[in-house]
């Protein structure tokens, strides 16, 4: 059951999150349970975690492990209907904002390929570089060529290309996709529209307008050279929790135009260096580590900018050892270090004091620093012509292999 | 192709970089440079291009009058004793596209020459100015290091200057000091200019598989800009830099990271620690680490040859009928 969405009012109490703000209450923590409840979404439990991994046969993907994806939309239909042997495809996006990627950024699409591989399924990415055109004000080719930048990191994360198609929206708006377009326009009114996104009457028709934009990938009649014939086909969108309002409002949608819901599958907030409670912003450098980050800039930015958990001085730390709730290195962590065990290591030795905090950056910044050399190395081998390749509108015929 | 002597020369003009510039006859000698603007006042520089045997390639620009001693800087290199010899011609047209006797610092804007190990003499910062060919024997400029030092940042190259004269001992409690400057050779992927050190001689806390790759700087990957000229021209001729789906290339990869793992795996201690079982500790150990690893080197090789059919596909002559 959706709950209907209030009018999206700056409430001075209220945590917002919607898909241009995300801030949380007084400056404090996001409380994902709150927004759990208030979206209408579902928890991510474990038993959903063993019955993933009995299905692919292959170890869970680490932000399932650790609940980095933790909310879902109707997931369980879809692994109901893998396991009957009726596929799915996967659909996620970027709105290319900025040239500069941060691991954040890549996070949605480092558990797409996760998913890509272990249910092996077909993925469509959709880079909306008219939105940003139109929010961020950027020029139309301005755009687009961020949108082909962006698609080379994107390309970088290892998807299959016999399995991926990437396109743009100036690119591929049109045809079968319109139609659907103008489907679901049909059926929002302008009022539902304001009551979800927040539009005020000062709002160009352009950001009203957009919306359907976003919906209608998660309809595979938008695909004709890929999926013609396959209008049953369901589809799951990986993808942040701040992105569930466009997909709140297509799936009201969805039955009316006769089409199945599409899943979602949610995922946290990737933390800033400087905590919690600070912004991730493109305009300080030291609020993220960027993708094109050398190792001397990881250790740094981990080592100067990174807000810990640690006590004061050694003697009060080995006393009372680390506040592992505020903790950046323990929570990035948490994200991208493989080894659980490890992990529960760290956790134990750094809240009881016995490890330092120096310790714990230095494996972060270790960790980081492979992480980032390996997405460097794959986006060093990806080619204009790759990047056409991917987003050339090309049937794939092995894409359920 | 390459990049030519005014579009040089405009370069430095548009960062501001103070040079004074004398034509003069081909030359193909320092000797011979010395008669037309040996007696104005700037230091004159040897410039040599040298190749390791793993075809590794270097730029040594010293003042003139430094000794240089292969012998000396293969082992500060850790090349060991014969490891540097003067790089064949066609080397120079192909990677530095200089022609004979143009050996210059200048030669690494070209992107032929990207994993090209520049070494410059310490010299080189004492003197007012320094003589340097600009892509081309007919001229001769006259700048000083610190203009050098901003050409080469603008090009994404780290400037770093070593005494070339030195000779220090190497031995096993001296590693190589200027091991640093060995270009680091991933043969699937292109290098990007790199910041000393590397890890060649990193330490024990090496991450899952060891790499071969040095540390990299922060610099973007080549602009757009670049490749979009080379769409124009036939597939793989005008790409040097970016290699096609190579499978021996892709091979050797896999078998690198395979080899240096199988390597830290099995020490004294493994050893004492398993007796007999250590090959199936081993092999299970490999399999765990590498996996993630060599799939993604796979799909990389996969995305690749794709796109080269794709790209060959879309220029398919209809069949004649």
């Amino acid at each position: 059951m959706e709950k209907t969405e209030d009018k999206n009012q700056q409430q001075e109490e209220e945590q917002v999150v919607n898909p241009w703000e995300v801030s949380a209450k007084d400056g404090g923590k996001i409380d994902y349970d709150k927004l759990i409840d208030k979206f209408g979404c579902q928890r991510l439990d474990q038993s959903f975690v063993d019955r993933v991994q009995r299905l692919t046969s292959r170890p869970p993907h680490v932000f399932l492990r650790r609940g980095v994806f933790f909310a879902h939309r109707d997931f369980n239909d879809i692994l109901d209907a893998y396991e009957r042997g009726d596929k799915f495809y996967l659909y996620t996006g970027r709105g290319p904002s900025s040239e500069a990627l941060h691991l954040g950024h890549l996070i949605p699409f480092m558990f797409t390929k996760y998913l890509q591989d272990a249910f092996k399924v077909p993925l469509v990415i959709q880079l909306t570089d008219d939105e940003k055109c139109m929010w961020k004000n950027l020029s139309v080719e301005e755009s687009q060529r961020l949108a082909r930048e962006n698609a080379k990191d994107i390309i970088a994360c290892g998807f299959d290309i016999s399995k991926t198609f990437i396109f743009s929206d100036f690119d591929y708006v049109g045809g079968a996709f319109y139609k659907n377009m103008v489907k679901v326009a049909k059926c929002v009114t302008y009022n539902k529209v304001v009551g979800i996104f927040g539009f005020t009457g000062e709002d160009h028709i352009g950001k009203v307008s957009f919306p359907p934009v976003q919906a209608v990938p998660s309809f595979p009649s938008s695909f004709p050279h890929l999926f013609s014939g396959k209008d049953d086909l369901r589809c799951l969108i990986p993808c942040a929790i701040d992105q569930d309002p466009y997909f709140r409002m297509t799936r009201d949608v969805a039955p009316r135009i006769g089409y199945h819901k599409p899943a979602l599958i949610e995922s946290l907030f990737f933390p800033a260096l400087q905590g919690e409670n600070g912004k991730m912003s493109a305009s300080d450098p030291n609020s993220a580590i960027y993708v094109t980050d050398s190792a001397k800039d990881i250790k740094y930015k981990v080592n100067k900018h990174a807000f810990t958990g640690g006590q004061d001085s050694i003697e009060k730390h080995r006393q009372y050892g680390a506040n592992l709730e505020v903790d950046i290195p323990i929570k990035y962590l948490n994200f991208f270090l493989e080894d659980d065990a490890e992990l529960e290591h760290i956790k134990k030795e750094y809240g009881a004091g016995r490890m330092l905090t120096g310790e714990v950056k230095k494996r972060l910044a270790e960790v980081l620093t492979e992480l980032v050399e390996r997405h460097r190395r794959a986006r060093a081998a990806v080619t204009e012509e790759m990047v056409d390749a991917f987003m050339a509108v090309r049937p794939l015929p092995n894409m359920f292999d | 192709m390459g990049y030519s002597k005014d579009q040089l020369l405009a370069c430095l003009k548009e960062l501001q970089i103070d040079f004074s510039q004398y034509e003069h006859p081909v030359v193909l000698t320092v000797e011979a440079q010395a008669k037309y603007v040996g007696n104005l006042g700037g230091a004159l520089s040897k410039n040599l291009f040298l190749k390791d045997k793993k075809h590794r390639y270097y730029v040594v620009s010293a003042l003139a009058d430094t000794k240089v001693d292969l012998k000396v800087l293969s082992q500060r290199l850790g090349l060991g004793k014969g490891g540097l010899r003067m790089a064949p011609e066609e080397a120079l047209g192909e990677i530095l596209q200089v022609p004979l006797g143009c050996v210059t610092p200048f030669a690494v804007v070209n992107e032929s020459a990207r994993h090209v190990s520049l070494l410059l003499d310490q010299g080189f910062k004492n003197q007012e100015c320094c003589f340097f060919h600009p892509l081309a024997n007919d001229m001769s400029i006259s700048l000083n290091a610190h203009g050098l030092d901003k050409f080469l940042k603008s090009i994404g190259r780290n400037p770093s200057y070593i005494d070339l004269e030195a000779n220090p001992p190497v031995g096993k409690d001296q590693p190589p000091d200027l091991a640093a400057y060995v270009p680091s050779d991933s043969p699937v992927l292109p290098d990007l200019p790199e910041k000393a050190p590397s890890s060649q001689d990193s330490t024990g806390d090496s991450v899952g598989a060891a790499t071969k790759t040095a540390a990299f700087t922060a610099k973007a990957v080549k602009p757009s800009g670049n490749a979009k000229n080379v769409k124009e021209k036939s597939a793989d001729s005008a790409r040097p830099s970016i290699p096609a789906a190579d499978a021996g290339k892709f091979v050797e990869e896999l078998l690198d990271r395979a080899s240096a793992l199988l390597l830290s795996e099995i020490s004294e201690d493994s050893i004492k620690q398993h007796g007999g079982q250590l090959g199936a500790e081993v092999a299970n150990n490999v399999k765990k680490c590498l996996r993630e690893d060599l799939k993604n080197l796979a799909t990389i090789f996969k995305n690749t040859a794709y796109t080269e059919g794709f790209y060959a596909g879309t220029r398919c002559q209809p069949k004649r009928l």
